[in-house]
């Protein structure tokens, strides 16, 4: 039986969906972890980015920075902090907020620093304060970025909130860790293919989002990473 | 910390960063082998460019346990399995930096190397490519620092490479394993990265140091 036939049958079947620990109850758990850790990395890292990017320092701090966070196995951070405080909300928001800030910042830090000089000087020109060059011409010129970013960042931590079933926590890990556990293929390959879902929801939230908030002006300049 | 553990288990952890090492290196090098024409590709035709990031972005966002258990059936719990999964990772990282590297080199380069006479092929592998080798070696880099550590998510699968220390680790409260799991990632994702730097360096030669 390849993959897909094993997920499905798992996931149509219905007393998956019911009861203690089902599929729905799992999903809203999984969707906490991340929007929680995503919500600390983006409020940690966007004003970061966008004032470094904005006094034009830093560049080599933020690349080095992001590459050496990237190097930290998720899932080696988990089980440390596991081993070392227990079984604390620290255990498993402090990997994710890890896994997620570089990305943001990094893009922030890329579209804010990379915005036209004849534009910055044409917001001073007009006689805007710094805050108002910042907030109104800058971060909306950065847009398209600062999204590409939390894209990113939103992927990584949806993908990776799965290992924090590890240390016995919910959301869709569980099934594949308990799956793993007992050799029960089903749940192992209907729980993965959930998290492909939930990623790719993601993937296309963001893209509907870029479309709202990126000014009109900007739109088709969007690039990747 | 028991430093002691250390010694009395220094060929077991030389065998498990020897994995861990091969296990982030080959995927990275062959996505570059693969990403090098798929980007040359979209970079000359931009039409295939959109679609082929869409796939790629598409695949990026598969969580790496999840593409592991995927290739359970037809590759079993194996470093085979590892490999493949991180490969398409690493295509995933490299490929938008060559076409970034390629669509970056100057207008006036590609034209002087046209009007000495080269054809084609020759002013994409002597010109073309050569000015984009710091930004495909910006990919490689992040494709070979994530894929060390990335690796560690195959222990769940029973594939041995550091990440054994973790979950041995844990298993055992014996936190000194995974501090000496984490350090010789990190250190070895370190190393790596500042083996690409050098190479870049050797590779580019003009560039500002």
């Amino acid at each position: 039986m390849s993959f897909f036939s094993w997920a499905w049958g798992w996931i149509s079947n219905g007393a998956n969906w019911r009861g203690p620990g089902d599929i729905p109850q799992q999903i809203l758990a999984h969707l906490e972890y991340s929007g929680l850790a995503l919500l600390i990395a983006v409020v940690v890292a966007v004003p970061l980015g966008v004032a470094l990017g904005h006094s034009g320092r830093g560049s080599a701090v933020v690349t080095n920075l992001a590459n050496a966070a990237r190097a930290i196995p998720t899932l080696g951070l988990l089980i440390l902090l596991t081993v070392l405080a227990g079984f604390s909300p620290l255990a498993w928001l402090l990997p994710l907020v890890v896994l997620g800030i570089p990305p943001v910042l990094v893009n922030a830090y890329e579209g804010v620093a990379g915005v036209d000089p004849d534009v910055k000087d044409a917001a001073r020109g007009a006689g805007m304060t710094t805050r108002q060059q910042i907030l109104r011409v800058e971060v909306p010129c950065a847009m398209p970025l600062i999204l590409t970013g939390l894209r990113t960042s939103a992927v990584f931590v949806v993908a990776t909130a799965t290992i924090a079933a590890y240390v016995g926590l919910g959301g869709l890990g569980r099934f594949i860790v308990d799956g793993l556990a007992s050799s029960q293929y089903g749940p192992v390959a209907g729980g993965a293919l959930l998290v492909v879902g939930l990623a790719i929801a993601v993937l296309i939230l963001f893209s509907v989002l870029s479309r709202v908030l990126v000014p009109a002006g900007l739109r088709g300049s969007e690039r990747s990473e | 910390m028991d430093w002691s553990w250390i010694p009395s288990n220094s060929g077991q952890i030389l065998q498990l960063t020897g994995e861990n090492a091969y296990l982030g290196i080959v995927p990275a090098l062959i996505g570059l082998v693969i990403a090098l024409p798929l980007g040359i590709a979209a970079a000359r035709w931009n039409w295939f460019y959109p679609p082929t990031l869409t796939v790629l972005n598409i695949i990026y966002a598969i969580p790496s346990l999840a593409l592991f258990i995927a290739l359970i059936p037809a590759f079993g719990l194996t470093d085979t399995n590892v490999v493949i999964a991180l490969t398409l990772y690493s295509l995933c990282v490299i490929t938008p930096n060559v076409v970034a590297g390629l669509r970056a080199v100057p207008a006036a380069a590609r034209q002087a190397a046209t009007a000495m006479g080269y054809g084609p092929a020759r002013r994409l592998l002597t010109v073309e490519l050569p000015l984009a080798v710091p930004v495909i070696i910006a990919g490689l880099r992040v494709a070979v620092v994530s894929g060390i550590s990335l690796a560690s998510i195959g222990q769940l699968i029973g594939v041995s490479q550091l990440g054994y220390l973790f979950i041995d680790g844990l298993q055992r409260s014996f936190p000194t394993e995974v501090y000496v799991g984490l350090v010789l990632i990190i250190a070895l994702a370190i190393v790596c990265d500042l083996l690409l730097v050098g190479v870049r360096r050797i590779l580019t030669p003009w560039e500002a140091r």
